[in-house]
């Protein structure tokens, strides 16, 4: 890989001070960004998706430790700035974070024009009439009709959908070089999730925008991503490209991620389930956090974390099935006949 | 065949906001439910698929339109016979299992509340056991009685609302966005929870959703709803095999497929509704169970 690598974080640990204790939320997290690219960060609800990505837009909760860790934003260590600098130089401006409910991010006695020239007014040297001409454009950039008339509305105005491109437009307004979308279409309907996403990666050509993309879905991740992380229990377990991860995976949660998906093509009835839920991490979990789950777990996996073992130059994940050591497992049934229908129908 | 378990014919349901504006959430809708069947009602938020959850249970009074279920007419004025059955037998499961839940109430006890409505043990220890059986059939242990619904997770939750619907031995489950609101890998487990609940009591459900993907799983038949009209109905196979409407189309082709070769040049179908006028449509016959409004 000779691209730029815009972030890069490295060895990230967090904790969450609670009245029930400590919460190890992040445990070790590595990852790097290409410039231009799309890396998406998948996994089940509390995994540390959302608190990974905030420490890197520099919006983590009040009651969270940074315990160790580097994130370079090209090249710079974000964590030695700061609260004053990273404000005024990276959050928004460089890095923008666009949240699942449109609701929770838009003021709701604000316009939506005053709302987008905000950011603008504040961090740019640009005149009101400026801004606003800009706020305008980038509604229509957005894909809403009549911006004219838009910028006057107010956010209970508008539907789901058009909301989440308002908040979009806000994140667009500084011009960010890194746009961190979380779960950016949870909360809609499909028709207008795939609207949108066509939207992000036009808006990425047209920018050069990297982007970050948190969700949980299978399928948002095969249409948008270059690289995917795959995150358990506040660790990243399998890293790769998108066409490692879904034509090869190799971590057991990797394959029940796969497999719960639904798969439009299969005359399968039953749908294949991860057993069990993920481990609370008020207790930190000894030996590898999903063992309890893995019907593939052996005697290691209860005592020690597996590291990462590298599969290629861009592929690797934390599981000891790749030990060189480790007995050589046959792949679920049901797995090994999804990754030749996928493979096929891919032309591999 | 046997006589339908519930059956819907030509409901309307219209919401008066004004003197000069009225919502017309449902117009028209037709279909039936056979017992111990799974009909899947899918459509974009807004087309109507709450308010016709709604309106059978009766939390709505039908605009117009009728509705039998388990031989007994529930649209129209209810008298107190008719009205207890119906509690009894329909019972529903919410999208957001947190708001569904009563926060200050013991799962142990939101669970029983329905038991208590209709007396339905002889003493205190024939109803725990009742609530204690339920919650290892949806996969809780019978100690979460003594937690409250913050102290769940979202999939644990829901799991405590099948519970609560569950313990009545309904005959028809209305399951609005059940799973909606939760993880890929949480929602198959909920789905096969739900079959193996049907298959053991053979209740019917009526599976709601805003997409087609789950719905795959757990439908014998599938409603498609556009703009309160039923566009398309037929059997699982025949939707997903052979659709005819344009937006059961569209509905289908949104779903991105987990395969990134394939899903990277995919262009979904897009149906543009602007200027459709349902009300003008008639219903057309494919087969004995697939119908189209065109
Ligand atoms: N402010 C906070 N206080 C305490 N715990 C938190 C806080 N924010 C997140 N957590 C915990 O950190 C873990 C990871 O959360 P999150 O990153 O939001 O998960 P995801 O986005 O993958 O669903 C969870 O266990 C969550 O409960
Ligand atoms: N109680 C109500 N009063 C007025 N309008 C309503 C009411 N309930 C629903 N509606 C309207 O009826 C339409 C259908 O809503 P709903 O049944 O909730 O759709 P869905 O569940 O498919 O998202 C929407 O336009 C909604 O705003
Ligand atoms: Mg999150
Ligand atoms: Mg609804």
């Amino acid at each position: 890989m000779n691209e730029k690598i815009i972030l890069s974080v490295e060895n990230l640990d967090i904790t969450f001070r609670t009245n029930a204790g400590l919460v190890h939320a992040i445990r070790g997290v590595d990852f790097e960004l290409p410039a231009g690219k799309t890396l998406a960060l998948v996994g089940e609800s509390g995994s540390g998706k959302s608190v990974t990505m905030k420490a890197v837009a520099g919006l983590l909760d009040d009651n969270a430790t940074v315990n160790s860790g580097k994130i370079f934003y090209n090249g710079l260590d974000l964590l030695t700035l700061s609260k004053r600098d990273l404000r005024k130089k990276i959050n928004g401006q460089q890095i923008a974070m666009v949240f699942q409910d449109p609701m929770t991010s838009l003021d709701p006695t604000m316009t939506i024009g005053a709302q987008i020239t905000e950011g603008m007014l504040l961090h740019q040297k640009i005149s009101a009439t400026d801004a606003k001409d800009k706020a305008v454009e980038l509604l229509k950039l957005v894909g809403l009709n009549e911006p004219e008339k838009r910028v006057k509305n107010y956010p209970h105005q508008l539907s789901g959908g058009q909301r989440q491109r308002v908040v979009i437009a806000i994140a667009l307004s500084c011009e960010p070089k890194i746009l961190i979308c979380d779960e950016p279409t949870t909360a809609l309907d499909v028709t207008i999730q795939a609207r949108i996403l066509d939207l992000i990666q036009d808006l990425q050509k047209k920018m050069g925008l990297s982007v970050i993309y948190i969700t949980h879905d299978l399928g948002v991740v095969a249409k948008v991503a270059d690289f995917v992380n795959v995150m358990y229990a506040g660790k990243i377990i399998e890293a790769g490209t998108v066409d490692e991860i879904f034509y090869d995976p190799r971590h057991p949660y990797t394959w029940g991620l796969l497999l719960a998906m639904p798969d439009l093509d299969t005359t399968e009835d039953r749908l294949y389930s991860i057993p069990g839920s993920p481990p609370n991490l008020l207790h930190e979990p000894i030996g590898d956090a999903f063992a309890a789950r893995n019907r593939f777990a052996m005697k290691i996996d209860e005592r020690e974390q597996p590291p990462m073992f590298k599969i290629s130059e861009t592929h690797s994940a934390a599981t000891w099935l790749l030990h060189p050591d480790a007995p050589k497992i046959e792949l679920p049934r049901e797995l090994r006949l999804r990754l030749e229908r996928a493979r096929k129908a891919a032309n591999l | 065949m046997n006589n339908p378990l519930l059956k819907v014919d030509n409901l309307h349901q219209h919401f008066k906001i004004s003197r000069n504006f009225t919502v017309k959430a449902v117009n028209g809708v037709s279909f039936e439910i056979f017992p111990g069947e799974t009909y899947g009602l899918v459509g974009e938020s807004g087309s109507g698929k709450t308010t016709i959850g709604r309106s059978i249970i009766r939390l709505y009074d039908p605009t117009s339109g009728e509705i039998i279920f388990n031989r007994s007419k529930i649209s129209g004025t209810l008298n107190n016979k008719t009205r207890r059955m119906l509690r009894k037998n329909m019972q529903m499961i919410f999208q957001d299992p947190m708001s569904s839940l009563n926060p200050r109430k013991k799962i142990g006890d939101i669970i029983g509340e329905g038991l208590d409505i209709h007396e339905i043990y002889s003493d205190v220890t024939e109803r725990n056991a009742i609530i204690a059986e339920m919650l290892q059939k949806v996969g809780l242990s019978p100690a979460h009685a003594e937690r409250y619904p913050h102290q769940f997770s979202g999939g644990q939750r829901q799991r405590a609302g099948i519970a609560r619907a569950l313990v009545m031995k309904p005959k028809l489950i209305i399951a609005d966005e059940c799973i909606s609101a939760l993880d890929v890998s949480i929602q198959a487990q909920v789905v096969n929870l739900m079959k193996d609940i049907q298959a053991e009591t053979q209740c019917a459900y009526l599976f709601i959703a805003h997409d087609l993907s789950m719905v795959k799983y757990i439908s014998d038949r599938i409603g498609v709803l556009h703009l309160g009209y039923l566009v398309e109905t037929g059997t699982t196979e025949e939707i997903f095999s052979d659709p005819i409407h344009p937006y059961t189309k569209s509905l289908l082709s949104a779903v991105p497929c987990p395969n990134p070769r394939v899903e990277k040049f995919r262009r979904p179908v897009v149906y543009d509704s602007s200027n459709v006028n349902y009300s003008a449509a008639t219903v057309q016959k494919i087969s004995d169970t697939h119908f189209v409004l065109l």
